[in-house]
């Protein structure tokens, strides 16, 4: 099976040729000015706090979305292997669905459900919780909703896979040793979860890192983050260096999450 | 005791995440049979209006067609070469596999708006200005990745040995791949071509740059729509494609089972 290497160039090819070429033009051009090549770009782009300040606000936004899925998507992976038969196809059935209904009239079903007199207001109100309607819309903590209801299934299928393949009788094992359950977990369970957890943490952060409808229709555009950065300045302002630059930015970080993912989760397999 | 409490709280947690993931899908079917011509809860009637209203919303027929035949031939392109390119990076023995394979997952995980921009300036460098031909050759992008994922995932747990075993059972090698390999990885095809699909049907990012007025894509039409003149209109078309999707999901929980299927 030594000379099968050509079955993947369709592959590569194609992705070379309309993927990486395009994205490599891309390079190119956030580093041409009018006079040949310059780094004028990248030091007007990194000179000004306003993009340090978008740089940082789509971080933040990133993180918190991939901790939240996380916290909450994580205990939630275990139960849904534990489950068994039609119940088990109905939850994981839950999880796909969602990936059906557009990003674009999810925000607009968030906005029904967010606004003073919506669902959730009515809600806590009917419980007690708050007095009068909590200001959700156009709020981080309603994008936050929105954001981490869109990629809270890119965290739980990864884990759901990794719990899956545990064999249960491990924790007994631990147990049968002496080990308390807290000890089961942090040196048996978690361990032989984490490729899981790489993997949908990769998942959702680079996902949402570069979200680009949730923020723009749940914040307006006076959120700035740099997706939307990018699309203005192509969009609007003819600006293409600028977008081109941002693009860049954008690109790195992704890349570079994708390579200490890989590089993690190396490291996790092989321990 | 504490493991029963970590598991009833697992549960609860798992609850949750399902009422949460389906709350905007409730909202949409609700909406799209409520008689207000805004997006509000049904109150006391229902009613099908909104659904008569689908194949007379001005582009919206045209946008479905179209998403569908892009959507079709990207995931159908993208299960051709990804097949092959997964077998040879799983079976083979040559260096740079594992680049390779990080290089053809590699569009899901790098920004959609970079992506598309980057293609728009390719393509009008390369002269391409046709909005069809640039959505086909860019969703392919799309969806090739979820298709990797998946074969990638199902191979490596994919036992080779029952290839040679069919063959010593008389079995001529293309058909033992056929009545072997291809059942085996059965979920793995249906779940990497439904998420690649339903990823390229959904595509804004990457699709805004690449249409023109003629060829709109079902995202680009329906950001129109609820700029212009939000009616459940939207909601009603949803639905639909919520419903098709159930019964797609249905299919695949006989076909293969579900609980296989999942993996991303």
């Amino acid at each position: 099976m030594r000379g099968i290497a050509w079955l993947t160039l369709p592959a590569m090819a194609y992705c070379a040729v309309f993927f990486a070429v395009p994205l490599g033009l891309l390079l190119v051009e956030s580093l041409r000015g009018p006079a040949g090549w310059t780094l004028a770009g990248y030091s007007a782009f990194f000179g000004s706090a306003q993009a340090w300040a978008i740089l940082g606000r789509t971080l933040r936004l990133a993180t918190l979305t991939t901790l939240i899925c996380l916290a909450i998507g994580y205990p939630a992976a275990f139960a849904l292997a534990w489950a068994r038969g039609a119940l088990q196809s109905l939850l994981v059935a839950a999880l796909l669905l969602p990936l059906s209904l557009s990003v674009i009239v999810k925000a607009f079903s968030w906005t029904v459900l967010l606004r003073a007199n919506g669902v959730v207001n009515n809600g806590l109100q009917a419980l007690g919780l708050t007095a009068a309607p909590v200001r959700l819309l156009f709020t981080e903590t309603g994008l936050l909703i929105g954001i981490v209801n869109i990629f809270l299934p890119f965290m739980m299928l990864p884990v759901f896979a990794s719990v899956r393949q545990l064999d249960p009788r491990l924790s007994d094992a631990a147990a049968t040793l002496g080990g308390g359950p807290a000890y089961a977990f942090l040196r048996v369970v978690l361990p032989l979860t984490l490729p899981g957890v790489v993997a949908g943490v990769t998942l959702v952060f680079s996902l949402s890192v570069a979200a680009y409808v949730i923020p723009t229709l749940l914040m307006g555009d006076a959120y700035q983050t740099l997706p939307t950065t990018i699309a203005t300045a192509f969009l609007y302002l003819q600006d293409p260096q600028r977008g081109a630059v941002a693009g860049v930015v954008l690109l790195a970080v992704s890349l570079l999450v994708v390579v200490a993912s890989a590089t993690v989760g190396r490291r996790a397999t092989t321990a | 005791m504490i493991r029963r409490i970590a598991r009833l709280l697992a549960w609860v947690m798992l609850a949750g995440c399902v009422a949460f993931l389906l709350a905007p899908l409730a909202v949409t079917v609700l909406v799209s049979l409520s008689p207000s011509p805004v997006f509000e809860l049904p109150s006391s009637r229902l009613s099908w209006a909104w659904y008569q209203r689908v194949p007379h919303l001005d582009g919206l027929v045209d946008a479905l067609v179209l998403t569908a035949e892009v959507a079709l031939a990207a995931t159908a392109a993208s299960l051709l070469i990804g097949t092959l390119a997964a077998v040879a990076l799983v079976r083979g023995r040559f260096p740079g596999r594992e680049g390779a394979a990080a290089f053809l997952t590699a569009p899901l995980m790098l920004p959609g708006l970079v992506t598309g921009i980057a293609m728009l300036q390719y393509f009008r460098a390369l002269g391409l200005r046709d909005a069809l031909p640039a959505l086909l050759l860019a969703h392919v992008v799309i969806v090739l990745p979820f298709v990797m994922r998946t074969l990638l995932a199902g191979l490596a747990r994919f036992d080779f040995a029952l290839i040679d075993a069919a063959r010593t059972l008389g079995l001529s090698y293309p058909r033992a791949v056929l009545r072997v390999m291809v059942p085996v990885l059965a979920p793995s095809f249906v779940t990497g071509a439904l998420f690649g699909f339903l990823a390229s049907v959904d595509n804004y990012p990457i699709s805004i740059f690449l249409t023109d007025v003629y060829h709109r894509t079902l995202p680009i039409q329906l950001l129109q729509y609820l700029g212009e003149s939000p009616d459940p209109t939207i909601a009603a078309v949803s639905s639909g494609i919520m419903g098709l999707t159930a019964l797609v999901l249905a299919a695949g929980d006989r076909l293969v089972g579900l609980d296989r299927m999942a993996g991303v």
